[in-house]
């Protein structure tokens, strides 16, 4: 014990040390889930680190920490960013929930950044951004390009943000086309190539004819490329190098302004702890060029949608809507408050299957 | 639910896809540990070798060319795990933990131009008439080749080690290296050519999942299959056939749970998720209830001055 507080007392001394002669710079680190190579989610906060450098230059210095699991792992990658002295810390994955808040609890002075999550302290903010808005884009691309009517739905984990956003997809595929159906696998995985790959193709031998994906990398644009008569979206990324064809059309995160915001914030000293959700009107979530694949027509539809959704004259979840079980949720013109959204956990009526728990 | 949407044929045939790289990768290993040496590169010759591949076949256009980049590829980096553990003397496990850490760091500085490339694609085996028999003819005769070369290569590794005097020198080599090295038999040769193989072949097995499975470069895309191609040799019992069934166990109980999740199967999800990995061990575990036991050289550091 002794002996272990004394090598804790060591390692924040150097801490300290290394954190005062790094004092002139702001220190940002960034945890990452996958590869900053993934093509998906942590490319794009990968896109928001470089942005940040490019915008503050020689005042700040950003340090990052990819394929992190998430788990005790992430809280000794956090730990050790802090004693070397980063002012701001941002932690990109759901996973690193509890890790961020047990962390920031032991260095009061950092600033930390979770995204995704819903647990906030007093230098803990959390940020997510409106994904659903662009679901609803997709759903209704979906539902009019689908001629089997079977979407199948590439889940990660059964987490509020992916039931959120199959939800979302679903409501408004359904509501442009009453029959389609939707078949959902869950990964269990942010990232892994190979399974996300097979969950494609099992879905495509099922029937699907349009894949949606909740995970992080292109190996389903790949595999729905390979199966031929499949249309995909880009997931957190732009994922162009699959268009016109597999990819339609995307949902691009841009994380850049928060994160300029947020490092601004650190060095004016007035960072607060926050609760930051955008969507496409303040520009976090984007919609990927629908590409020609796509008819006119449609086109016109899915960004008529967009607009609405960006000036706010149109919620994704607005009434009626039913829980799948049948009960009401929403009634007519009701729009769904941020709160059941940020816990989601049902689907809405007409999905099949059970929601792990 | 509804288990008729569920094509029989097509679950057989992609479970020996998703086997494959698994298959390749451990029968390498395989190998190797007969030596008497534990090689943990696995999962970084693999990834290496998917990018040597996917960036040889994406220049030439040749996806043969590809896998035989590949082989040289994982084969390249195992030679750095010879020049530690066989010429340095240094620790097998630290060696191959680093062999692994440097291979995907490596591969992912090679791969950074060929994100988003699509690879050329690699024929299907077609016999006219035989391929196009109903059941069969997806199931047995309409994969590409690497897959047989899989399969190939099991029964070629159980043979050679079941039968010839190359098989029984390297068994010996593993079982007991003081003794092999008294006989006259060049242990470190042997062990050399042993890891080459092991690496080789887990570059194929990391090309197949960039190349054919995928097929697409992404970072560290293997994502862990090196680490369950050692676990099967272990429980496999270092048997060949029983690596083979471990594969496929493995590989056919990933895609059936996801066929059967689609399917919309009442069974918890969680459950589906780990069943791949409870099933194989359980199945490997009853299997080598008959004393079989790791070479009694394995991990062991051979000099000859000993």
């Amino acid at each position: 014990m002794k002996f272990t507080s004394l090598l804790a007392t060591a390692a924040m001394a150097i801490g300290l040390a290394t954190g005062a002669v790094a004092q002139d710079k702001t220190k940002v680190g960034f945890v990452y889930v996958g590869p900053v190579g993934d093509g998906g989610w942590t490319y794009e906060h990968d896109k928001g680190r470089q942005a940040v450098e490019a915008h503050f230059g020689d005042k700040v210095e950003t340090v990052f920490v990819e394929s992190v699991p998430e788990g005790p792992d992430a809280e000794r990658v956090m730990t050790q960013m802090a004693l070397e002295g980063a002012d701001l810390i941002f932690t990109t994955s759901f996973g690193y929930m509890d890790p961020t808040i047990n962390v920031a609890k032991k260095f009061p002075d950092v600033k930390f950044e979770h995204a995704t999550g819903y647990k906030t302290a007093d230098n803990v903010s959390v940020y997510s951004a409106r994904f659903y808005e662009g679901r609803a884009v997709q759903g209704h691309i979906a539902g009019k390009m689908t001629k089997s009517n079977i979407v199948g739905y590439i889940g990660s984990y059964p987490i509020p943000e992916v039931i959120r956003g199959i939800n979302s997809a679903f409501i408004h595929a359904r509501k442009v086309n009453p029959d389609v159906e939707f078949k959902i696998v869950w990964a269990y995985t942010w990232f892994d190539p190979a399974k996300e790959a097979d969950a494609a193709t099992v879905l495509i031998e099922q029937g699907a004819d349009v894949i949606l994906q909740h995970t992080d990398s292109t190996a389903p644009q790949a595999a729905a490329q390979k199966a031929g008569n499949v249309i995909t979206f880009g997931q957190a990324s732009d994922m162009s190098e699959y268009a016109p064809l597999p990819r339609v059309s995307s949902i691009i995160d841009n994380w850049a302004p928060y994160y300029i915001a947020r490092t601004q914030a650190v060095m004016d000293g007035s960072w607060e702890s926050a609760n930051t959700w955008d969507g496409i009107g303040p520009g976090m979530v984007e919609i990927g060029e629908i590409s020609d694949a796509v008819p006119a027509e449609l086109k016109a539809e899915a960004l008529a949608l967009k607009d609405a959704i960006a000036s706010g004259e149109y919620h994704p979840f607005t009434g009626p809507l039913n829980k799948q079980d049948g009960s009401a949720w929403l009634a007519e013109g009701e729009v769904a408050d941020d709160g059941t959204l940020a816990g989601m956990n049902f689907y809405v009526e007409g999905i099949e299957g059970e929601i792990p728990q | 639910m509804d288990l008729t949407e569920i094509n029989p044929v097509l679950l057989v045939a992609s479970l020996m896809v998703a086997a494959t790289p698994l298959l390749l990768a451990a029968i390498g290993e395989l190998v190797v540990e007969k030596s008497g040496v534990l090689n943990l590169g696995v999962e970084g010759m693999m990834i290496v070798g998917a990018i040597s591949g996917f960036a040889v076949s994406v220049e030439t256009g040749s996806p043969w060319l590809g896998f035989v980049a590949a082989a040289v590829g994982g084969a390249l980096l195992s030679l750095l795990f010879v020049v530690l553990t066989q010429v340095a003397l240094a620790n097998q496990v630290a060696s191959g933990l680093a062999l692994t850490l440097f291979g995907l760091g490596l591969s992912a500085l090679l791969g950074q131009s060929y994100v988003g490339i699509k690879p050329p694609s690699m024929a299907e085996l077609n016999i006219p008439g035989i391929s196009d028999l109903p059941v069969i003819g997806p199931i047995l005769f309409g994969h590409d080749p690497i897959l047989y070369l899989g399969i190939a290569l099991t029964a070629a590794v159980w043979a050679v080690l079941k039968f010839t005097r190359a098989g029984l020198i390297l068994r010996a080599v593993g079982e007991n290296h003081d003794a092999a090295h008294a006989l006259g038999y060049k242990v470190v040769r042997i062990r050399c050519l042993a890891i080459l193989f092991g690496g080789a072949c887990a570059g194929l097995g990391g090309a197949y999942i960039s190349l054919i499975r995928v097929p697409q470069w992404t970072e560290g895309m293997t994502a862990g299959v090196g680490w369950i191609a050692l676990a099967l040799v272990v429980f496999a019992s270092w048997k060949p056939w029983r690596v083979l069934l471990g594969a496929y166990l493995f590989g056919g109980v990933t895609v059936v749970q996801l066929n059967l999740q689609a399917a919309g199967v009442a069974i918890p999800v969680e459950y589906l998720a780990m069943s791949p990995y409870l099933i194989t061990i359980l199945v490997l575990v009853i299997l080598s209830a008959d004393k079989s036991r790791a070479p009694a050289s394995l991990g062991r550091i051979f000099h000859a001055s000993h």
